[in-house]
């Protein structure tokens, strides 16, 4: 199997628009699965019935295939990035609800209980004390959702989309290994560099994570 | 139904904290608290005392309306706790928890600027107020801007008041504040906490299970038997002297006896002067055999220790622990058995030799303390203003006090000035 490297050079822009299109696609669906599982998993947290619930819908959402998945958005969305955008969604809420469940679990419940007794009204603990101590762990479930989500992507390319995806079927069709090479490295390398963006915003936003523990008695 | 009828007579004799009538059932059918009717005065430090599960938590929380009471009412400066917004309530009133409660995702720094932030006091207003208040528990400037976790237990207990003290609420709530750092550290806390309300003479309600340290601080202790019933309230003297029942007795324990002693201070005790006992400077020659023990004193005739010339080989001087008239009747009975002659130095305020007494008049006196204490009236039993008592208690310093809690090498400790008298004194 030879890379035509010529093919490569004359296709650099369309490799470049197909690479952003996937990016897109995946990115766009992590960000709704957030605004969705954000409130959805606050619910879940502050509401013991409904934990089960959820959390057994969202994994039985995961276990659709994601054939199947498009397959049934087609009558309500038809050939269209939404159907990309909702089908992938979908699948990153079995992720970042559970995460962001186990995130809001994780919360030292003495920090939360300081918060309300000195007078903190429950939307601002939410917001400057439970997500920011939640955040870790949360972020542990974007970066496996932004992973997941950028190698799915290709599967929408059943229904017309799908970015790199279109370049394993055009190269099936073609007998030329080619487009499917470079597909396959763009994928690996969006999802390392995305990883590793991610990994930097958390270093970022917890700073009080990566100062070390000071020896001291008492 | 039991009142801590000694409140108004307490503090500046204004009524801070009332319950009336208040019960708390919890959904699970438990009574954590049973027709509570409690009197806390302005000012001085009320400790809730009892076994777990006897609802001293609750009643705590019930002030600050973390706990809601099934029945009765909650009055703070008059006014039913309930009619005010639970938010706003609980910005006016200082919260120390166990463990400390701190944020971990904030600097030390902005969690004490918790609550000024909350009153709009705006960042830079509120973290001048909090760098102000991390000096006042005696942290650095550089603690500031580290993290809760980087320091020990001790000093995050520290930040836990500080953040406390930060909007200066009237009244604190403290629960088992203490209760996580080791003894020593424990004890240098509370002698801390004790020069602190000296200077801000707050409203303090303070949860612990354990009896010493209600003793050591409260000016009022509430015992709480299971069930959420109050069983007594009044001054540690009286408690220790008169306990209500067997439960109480119990609670106190075997040495409550001596306990009292350490609430009472030596100055009523008769000096006899310094030439009852004789006297060797520490550059003159030893004493003669025979001549019988003598008190080593330094060229400014301050205690250094007692030498007997006959006790054989000439060792150095047994140790001796000069007392002032604000240490305990405790210490001086300790002291009085350590030292050879029975006999114990007594100093003024700089340390130098007053005089001596014996081990018979400290005994005499602890005992009349007893009879005292066991027949004075109720009411006429607190006349001592709290801060009076808060300063005897902060004299009486052990040894203790300046064991370092933490190695200097991390710089952050401050060591507490002895005696502690000086204003903006470090808890």
């Amino acid at each position: 199997m030879t890379v035509d490297w010529s093919w490569l050079s004359a296709h650099a822009g369309d490799l470049t628009t197909l690479t952003l299109s996937h990016l897109q696609a995946a990115l766009t669906a992590v960000l709704l699965g957030l605004l969705i599982s954000l409130p959805l998993a606050v619910l879940a947290h502050r509401v013991r019935p409904l934990r089960g619930l959820l959390l057994g819908m969202s994994n039985v959402l995961f276990t659709i295939p994601s054939i199947a998945v498009f397959v049934l958005l087609l009558p309500v969305s038809g050939l269209t990035r939404t159907t990309t955008v909702i089908g992938l969604t979908i699948y990153t809420l079995v992720v970042l609800l559970r995460n962001t469940v186990e995130g809001l679990d994780s919360v030292p419940a003495k920090a939360r209980e300081a918060a309300v007794a000195m007078g903190t009204r429950p939307l601002r603990t939410l917001l400057t004390v439970e997500l920011p101590l939640a955040l870790p762990v949360i972020m542990a479930g974007v970066r496996i959702a932004t992973v997941m989500s950028i190698s799915l992507v290709s599967v929408a390319t059943y229904i017309g989309d799908g970015g790199l995806g279109q370049l394993f079927t055009d190269g099936f069709q073609r007998d030329f290994p080619t487009p499917v090479v470079a597909g396959i490295v763009l994928t690996l390398l969006l999802a390392l560099v995305a990883d590793a963006l991610l990994v930097t915003v958390q270093y970022v936003l917890t700073p009080w994570t990566r100062r070390p523990r000071t020896s001291g008695r008492g | 139904m039991t009142i801590c009828s000694q409140a108004r007579d307490a503090g500046k004799g204004l009524l801070m904290i009332k319950f009336d009538a208040v019960h708390k059932r919890f959904p699970n059918g438990t009574t954590a608290v049973h027709d509570l009717t409690l009197e806390l005065p302005e000012g001085g430090i009320t400790v809730l005392v009892g076994s777990s599960g006897c609802g001293k938590t609750t009643t705590l929380r019930m002030i600050n309306r973390m706990v809601d009471p099934t029945s009765g009412t909650i009055r703070l400066g008059g006014k039913d706790i309930r009619e005010q917004d639970a938010a706003e309530l609980r910005r006016g009133i200082g919260y120390v928890i166990q463990q400390s409660g701190l944020f971990p995702h904030r600097t030390v720094l902005d969690n004490i600027a918790t609550v000024p932030l909350l009153l709009g006091w705006g960042r830079r207003k509120s973290r001048a107020r909090a760098a102000e208040l991390l000096e006042t528990v005696g942290l650095t400037a550089e603690a500031g801007r580290r993290y809760p976790h980087q320091l020990s237990g001790g000093q995050q207990q520290r930040v836990g008041v500080a953040r406390a003290l930060a909007a200066d609420p009237p009244v604190l709530l403290m629960d088992e504040p203490f209760g996580a750092v080791d003894p020593v550290v424990r004890i240098q806390l509370q002698d801390e906490l004790l020069r602190l309300q000296q200077e801000l003479n707050k409203t303090i309600a303070f949860v612990t299970h354990d009896i010493d340290e209600a003793v050591r601080l409260g000016d009022r202790i509430a015992v709480f038997r299971t069930g959420g019933h109050l069983v007594q309230c009044a001054p540690p003297a009286e408690l220790l002297a008169r306990p209500a029942d067997d439960f109480v007795a119990d609670f106190l324990g075997a040495e409550r006896e001596l306990k009292l002693l350490s609430l009472t201070t030596l100055a009523d005790v008769p000096v006899q002067p310094a030439t009852t006992v004789r006297t060797v400077r520490d550059d003159a020659p030893p004493p003669r055999p025979g001549s019988g023990p003598h008190l080593v004193v330094s060229a400014r005739n301050e205690p250094l220790g007692w030498l007997d010339p006959d006790a054989g080989a000439a060792g150095p001087p047994s140790p001796v622990r000069p007392l002032r008239d604000t240490d305990s009747l405790l210490a001086a009975l300790n002291e009085s058995i350590a030292s050879p002659t029975g006999l114990i130095a007594r100093v003024d305020g700089a340390g130098v030799l007053t005089g001596v007494t014996s081990r018979e008049a400290i005994h005499e006196q602890a005992g009349r303390r007893h009879q005292q204490a066991a027949r004075t009236q109720l009411t006429a039993q607190k006349t001592a203003p709290a801060t009076q008592k808060t300063a005897q208690k902060t004299a009486q310093k052990t040894a203790m006090e300046t064991a370092p809690e933490n190695g200097p090498e991390n710089g952050l400790d401050t060591t507490p000035a002895p005696g502690g008298s000086a204003p903006g004194g470090s808890i």
